[in-house]
């Protein structure tokens, strides 16, 4: 099962830890938002998407699988 | 909207399909037998309509209800703006755990469209059918009608057709109606959910979608008025009735708010894939020379007087076009309008009704209002149409909700249309027409304030 990072702007206050943590799939924009690549993620980045959502101070960065995600 | 009267056509031609039973591949649909003044009696709904059919309740435990069956057959899609197939979105209330909801969206944020408070207001238990009809198909008790504040006379009208209902067997659902703030994004699925939950009018994170989780954690159909009025329809006269109009990607006809420089603004039935032209024909001819087109709503795209003359009125007709038909809105910019002031103050309130939660449309909309601003003021920088542009790429599919997406498809749809306009006010400034009194209504104007459809009439 795919995994995805997604980011719930409404909670994301453009701290960037997120873009430091992977900017293999993160890039922020000229206001400090990030912009998130949502393709699934290779398996060797898992463990850092994982960290770096952990490290989100206000939990916006997300990792769904495939199933969650809403149409 | 300059018209006090709302006009709702309706050629001699129809008249005579009115008390018909089943009328095939005609027009009007919706707006068959309305009346010149008032709403709608049941009685009166009876005699044009017929009663709805029994029931529509699913066969057995797991079975579906033979009426999404049908609604999917005919191909129906949601007439808010989002265009999305309504037979998926009763499956996936209908197949949630738990007792289901159904919101009738009447709160029709837009501006320039008075489609859904006239649908509501001048034929209630049309949309009223449309609403028991869908609730049992999904399993609900309960109906909420949600009617924008702005339009007292659409919500007393329901409220006077749900009285007139007591006692109809059709009707199973308990209903009640909540009035909904007028702001632009207050119609959104989620927002609306979120207000009758007892929040803002905004829009929430998503998931939890509304279908599994919205009204009190219930599993929440929420469906345009309009939609629920076709579905009341395809009900009544079967999935191949409804196609027998339309084209093979949008079967069937809209509703569709025409304003602007037309002799006849109003509220006008049309068949998916009609001309432009036919519909302007029937609204007493265009005036003047209009100088483009923007249609869908204020989240949708101008379309320039060169390219005018071809225009169909489908999304399939409307996509190469970079627009859809959103919600029904076909505003005419007369020939002495700026359409680079007319985008600028429509981008401006657009960036103000952003219900300022997430970053990239509170600061991006604000941007991109500025750089049109600055443009239409003469003082941009050189690289302003570029900057739009990239901003537009960069606010898309950025927020919780489709708000900034329609910003972006505003101003992109206006690089392409008013490429000279724009490179001429960049150069020299404000035209003589930027000090014309703007013809784009918005509810700061005062003009909304009223109920829109006051006298409906017809010719």
């Amino acid at each position: 099962m795919s995994q995805r990072l997604r980011v719930n702007p409404i909670s994301c206050e453009a701290h960037g830890m997120c873009a430091e943590l992977l900017p293999e799939r993160i890039s922020l924009d000229e206001w400090g938002y990030p912009i998130v690549n949502e393709e699934p993620l290779p398996p060797a980045l898992l463990d850092h998407a994982r960290r770096a959502a952990q490290a989100c101070p206000t939990f916006a960065l997300l990792l769904t699988r495939d199933r969650d995600r809403g149409s | 909207m300059s018209d006090e009267t709302l006009l709702i056509d309706a050629p001699a031609a129809w008249e005579s399909e009115i008390g018909d039973p089943q009328p095939h591949g005609t027009l009007p649909r919706l707006l068959a037998g309305i009346p010149a003044h008032g709403p709608m009696s049941l009685e009166d709904h009876l005699a044009v309509h017929g009663p709805a059919p029994a029931s529509t309740r699913r066969r057995g435990r797991r079975g579906e209800s033979p009426l999404i069956e049908q609604i999917a057959q005919a191909g129906l899609r949601g007439h808010g703006g989002a265009g999305f197939p309504t037979a998926t979105k009763l499956r996936a209330v209908a197949d949630s755990r738990g007792r289901a909801i159904v919101v009738v969206n009447a709160a029709e944020g837009e501006p320039a469209s008075l489609k859904d408070r006239t649908l509501l207001h001048a034929l209630p238990h049309l949309v009223l059918d449309g609403a028991q009809l869908a609730a049992e198909a999904v399993g609900a008790d309960e109906l909420i009608v949600c009617v924008c504040e702005s339009a007292p006379a659409s919500s007393d009208s329901a409220t006077m057709a749900i009285a007139e209902r007591r006692g109809l067997s059709v009707d199973s659902a308990r209903i009640h109606i909540a009035a909904v703030p007028g702001n632009y994004v207050a119609g959104q699925e989620s927002a609306l959910v979120n207000h009758l939950n007892g929040g803002p009018a905004i829009p929430t994170f998503t998931p939890p979608m509304v279908f599994q989780q919205g009204v009190r954690r219930r599993p929440t159909l929420v469906a345009n008025a309009e939609t629920l009025a076709h579905l009341a329809l395809i009900a009544r006269h079967g999935p191949e009735w409804f196609r027998q109009l339309g084209i093979p990607s949008q079967p069937g006809s809209a509703l569709v708010t025409l304003s602007g420089a037309v002799a006849h603004p109003g509220v006008y039935e049309i068949e998916h894939g009609a001309s432009l032209h036919s519909l302007t024909d029937a609204a007493g001819g265009t005036l003047g020379d209009p100088r483009a087109l923007l249609v869908g709503g204020y989240g949708g795209s101008w379309i320039g007087r060169e390219l005018l003359r071809g225009v169909a009125l489908s999304d399939e007709h409307l996509a190469p076009h970079a627009a859809s038909l959103g919600a029904g809105v076909i505003a005419l910019l007369s020939e002495n309008a700026c359409p680079v002031a007319e985008t600028a103050r429509v981008t401006r309130w657009l960036s103000e009704q952003s219900a300022g939660q997430c970053g990239p449309c509170v600061h991006g909309l604000d941007s991109i209002a500025s750089s049109v601003e600055e443009i239409a003021g003469g003082i941009a920088q050189a690289d302003a149409t570029q900057r739009i542009a990239r901003l537009a790429t960069l606010v898309r599919r950025r927020g919780a909700c489709g708000h900034p997406d329609g910003v972006a498809r505003l101003v992109t749809t206006a690089l392409d249309a008013f490429g000279p306009e724009l490179a001429d006010h960049a150069r020299h400034g404000p035209c003589e027409d930027c000090a014309r009194p703007a013809q784009l209504p918005l509810p700061a104007d005062g003009r909304l304030d009223r109920p829109s459809h006051k006298p409906v009439s017809w010719r």
